[in-house]
């Protein structure tokens, strides 16, 4: 193992003032308005759209694109948000290559589908810089109260759904701010300028929903007392426990957890004071990891590493994920488990690495190990549901919350959706679709 | 390489691309520019009588754009030349000194009075141009005045001024009629009386571009009121092909020179006015939208395609097309075709189905046991081509004509052998029939 410095080398400040904000500008800039119309052009408006049918929250995909066609973008928005009333931030962050660009016909016919998240966001964005509320209109009141813990994507929409029938909302969050994994967990390149915020603001404009911060489930809020005293419950709260290693030499300074390094990252005032190692080791093969190694390279980490147990293929991170990583300069290294985490004083120096490989569907470590030098070694290897919180009342499986169809859970009064439901994509886009049915199915239940 | 020489009406040019009256053929600067680029003729943009012309000092021109802003229509309001009549005299007597190889015709635009005529033809004869054109076509303007579309529009004047042009002047004299009429074979037969050696057509469409809605005005708007304009460019190519069609193949008018005008933009637009009996083209918006080098491709192209055709000179393929242009009743009843589709090429949009569907037949499916899945039902499919032209996948969907003996699943009746039509046709109660016995 080469030791080029005494100590770990985390410092602050590696790039110049300026570079700051051209690395974390806007992955991609909002299209000008001939280029949506030359892009919605592209589109064939097909029948019965595979894009429409990929897409999580059944968006009328075609219709919207053609909206703008039509020079009616802010048609266009209210076909989007009909569906998805943070159409605005799955415009970002939506792994379309995964979902309607994948089976747009243009990309099997050509390889080059529509742009179909950059067209939502086009149309969402026009909306929300000539519209100060949402376009629905709530209705009537009907008295009911509704508690929703989490401010997240799937909290929001199930808010904002309950919120247009009528029923009065009461939204918790731990945090001191909301918006979930919009707010603090995104990569920053993807929702600039304060979206999620102004996404939350924009949602919460529908009236009837009563948003209350620093309110965390297990502490300060109980499950049986909010089923006591609100007529449902839905459980929004996403995954707060981090997966750990496993290994030795975790509990050394410079083992960090990715997803508050993230959230530090995406609150952080000015990124120059935000301290990044030269030599970064990431594990896990996720969109976490891909995310805190392209920010942590973007904030002038000389050498980033993502290590992954298995071949590139395996990767939950897409494809298009992979390759921004790889264009920004972060090694992946496939084929390699974390062994150890070493180093002395206290402080990690590097992290060893055992090869893997998978023998007829059998997988296993070799022997044969690595050390790198790191300075920093990021966990991005799961989040997992902190079961506590509950209090033990609702069926869980593999660690998750189990519900139905209409996303109503084992107890008749409280629904769930997001990353805390089992058998779910852990992606902003069905999170939101869970809110929005579980609103559907918590209003029925509260209309009968 | 193919000869594309063209002689038309005895006036030479080295191809059949000639620039038409209108902007670009205005004055010597932009006629000499157009030469060096390599066309063929130029017919100078419309000479009147002094006091020249005003022109609006707005906008003169209006458009239709694809998405990607390509112009697929224009229209103007521009009259004609502006500039004294000694000065474009002057500058054509110069310019076909320079450049005598080239086609120069000169447009011509005077009130319907027989000594307006003599005076103006005397005029041009002496600048050595190889003839004249009859503007009886600009719909915008001088229409207003009595000439232009408003001579144009009354057979009986297209005669009479045609008539004192080849009486008063010894130049071969083109007729350019105006498409704003109902029947086009009526003006070309008047023109053919009044002695024309060649019509050329289509003149500008009547035209408004399309309305401002923030000041309710037409565009283009002229300090908030517009006036209809011409309209040329791609967008007009069918009409003035179906026009070009109907004088070359009109027995009284058959045989008559045409030259060909409206929305050519390729070698291949041209290639086709040619086949329905133009012996030579005009452009102006291709020129307008793209500058002259567009004549390069446009030379290039048609030489090549006749090369591969075996064509040595353009008169072996004029008018090659005329035979076909038939009326509906003769087009063969017995004829069936059956769309038939792609399956590796499909890309399952499925706009032939929703097409299909919507409007039409009922004849494509959507499903094929449970899989998307696009197939033309032949027990419905009329052959109607709407398919076709929906799908935006090239050759994707053809019509494929049903073999003679086999059974139409759709009428479950033999597909014959034999043409038949509308004439004929037992449902049609005009039908000749036999003579009774």
């Amino acid at each position: 193992m080469t030791q080029t410095k005494a100590g770990p080398d985390i410092v602050a400040g590696r790039l110049p003032e300026d570079v700051y904000a051209e690395n974390f500008s806007d992955l991609h800039p909002l299209l000008e308005s001939h280029e949506a119309q030359v892009e919605a052009d592209r589109c064939y408006f097909c029948y019965d759209a595979p894009c429409m049918q990929a897409c999580p929250t059944s968006i009328d995909i075609p219709q919207f694109i053609r909206q703008i066609s039509t020079g009616n973008p802010t048609g266009s928005a209210k076909t989007i948000f009909d569906q998805n009333i943070l159409g605005g931030m799955c415009a970002r962050v939506c792994p379309t290559e995964t979902l309607c660009e994948q089976v747009c016909v243009r990309e099997v016919a050509e390889g080059k589908p529509v742009k179909i998240g950059q067209l939502q966001r086009y149309a969402t964005d026009h909306y929300m810089a000539e519209n100060d509320t949402t376009p629905f209109t709530r209705g009537a009141a009907t008295g009911k109260k509704v508690a929703v813990i989490g401010a997240g994507p799937a909290g929001l929409s199930c808010a904002h759904r309950l919120a247009v029938h009528g029923h009065d909302v009461s939204l918790f969050d731990a945090r001191e701010k909301a918006g979930g994994l919009n707010e603090f967990g995104i990569a920053s390149y993807k929702s600039v300028d304060n979206f999620a915020a102004r996404e939350v603001e924009f949602i919460l404009s529908i009236g009837g929903i009563e948003l209350k911060t620093g309110m965390r489930l297990g502490e300060n809020l109980e499950l049986s007392e909010l089923r006591a005293s609100y007529d449902a419950v839905f459980l929004g709260i996403g995954l707060g426990g981090v997966n750990s290693l496993g290994v030795e030499g975790e509990d050394k300074s410079g083992s960090m957890d990715a997803v508050s390094y993230i959230a530090d990252l995406r609150q952080a005032k000015d990124l120059s004071k935000l301290p990044v190692g030269r030599r970064v080791v990431v594990i896990g093969g996720g969109m976490t990891a891909v995310d805190i190694a392209v920010q942590t390279k973007l904030l002038g980490a000389e050498d980033v590493t993502i290590a992954y147990r298995r071949g590139q293929d395996r990767m939950n991170a897409s494809e298009y994920e992979q390759h921004l990583a790889q264009t920004t300069g972060v090694k992946i290294m496939t084929w390699a488990q974390p062994k150890a985490l070493v180093g002395a004083n206290g402080a990690i120096a590097g992290i060893e690495l055992e090869r893997t490989q998978d023998q007829d569907g059998s997988f296993s470590g070799t022997g044969e190990t690595i050390t790198l030098p790191a300075d920093m070694v990021f966990k991005a290897v799961g989040q997992t549901l902190v079961q506590t919180d509950l209090g033990g009342s609702l069926t869980l499986e593999k660690g998750r919350i189990v519900v139905g169809d209409d996303r109503q859970t084992s107890l008749a009064d409280v629904w769930a959706g997001g990353d805390c439901i089992f058998g779910g994509e852990d992606l902003t886009v069905t999170a939101v679709e869970d809110g929005k049915i579980a609103a559907e199915s918590i209003n029925a239940a509260l209309s009968a | 390489m193919a000869d594309l020489r063209t002689d038309f009406i005895g006036i030479k040019s080295p191809n059949p691309f000639w620039l038409a009256s209108a902007p670009p053929t205005d004055k010597e600067y932009n006629v000499v520019r157009a030469f060096k680029a390599g066309w063929g003729g130029v017919v100078w943009k419309t000479l009147g009588e002094d006091p020249a012309v005003v022109n609006v000092n707005g906008p003169r021109y209006g458009a239709i754009h694809g998405k990607d802003r390509q112009l697929i229509g224009l229209n103007n309001i521009e009259l004609i030349t502006d500039r004294p009549l000694e000065v474009n005299l002057r500058e054509i007597k110069q310019v076909k000194r320079d450049w005598p190889d080239r086609a120069l015709v000169v447009s011509l635009m005077v009130p319907c009075e027989e000594q307006n005529w003599i005076n103006i033809l005397k005029q041009v004869e002496d600048t050595g141009a190889d003839g004249v054109e009859l503007n009886f076509g600009c719909p915008h303007g001088m229409s207003e005045r009595g000439m232009g579309s408003a001579v144009g529009q009354v057979p009986e004047y297209i005669e009479m001024v045609t008539r004192w042009v080849k009486q008063h002047s010894r130049m071969p004299c083109i007729v350019k009629l105006t498409p704003n009429i109902t029947d086009v074979r009526k003006p070309a037969q008047a023109a053919k009386a009044g002695g024309a050696d060649a019509v050329s057509l289509i003149n500008t469409i009547n035209s408004i571009m399309g309305v401002d809605l923030d000041v309710m005005s037409p565009a283009p708007t002229v300090d908030g009121k517009g006036a209809h304009g011409g309209y040329c460019g791609p967008a007009v190519k069918p009409i003035a092909l179906n026009m070009v069609a109907e004088i070359a193949r009109d027995p009284s008018t058959h045989g008559l020179p045409i030259s060909g005008i409206g929305g050519v933009t390729t070698w291949r637009d041209a290639a086709e006015f040619m086949a329905l009996g133009a012996g030579s083209v005009q452009v102006c918006t291709a020129a307008m939208t793209y500058g002259f080098k567009v004549v390069e491709d446009m030379i290039d192209g048609l030489s090549d395609w006749m090369d591969q055709k075996g064509y040595t000179s353009v008169d072996q393929f004029v008018g090659n097309a005329v035979p076909n242009v038939s009326d509906w009743q003769y087009l063969n009843l017995n004829y069936i075709a059956k769309a038939k589709i792609d399956q590796d090429l499909c890309i399952q949009c499925g706009r032939c189905h929703i097409a299909c569907e919507d409007t039409s037949h009922q004849a494509i499916t959507n499903m094929v046991n449970g899989e998307r899945r696009f197939e033309v039902i032949d027990e419905e499919c009329v052959g109607c081509n709407l398919c076709v032209n929906v799908c935006p996948v090239e050759d994707c969907i053809t019509m494929e004509a049903m073999t003679p003996g086999s059974i139409d699943p759709r009428t479950k009746k033999t597909v014959e052998k034999d043409y038949a039509n509308w004439t004929t046709h037992p449902n049609n109660p005009m039908a000749v029939t036999e003579a009774a016995e």
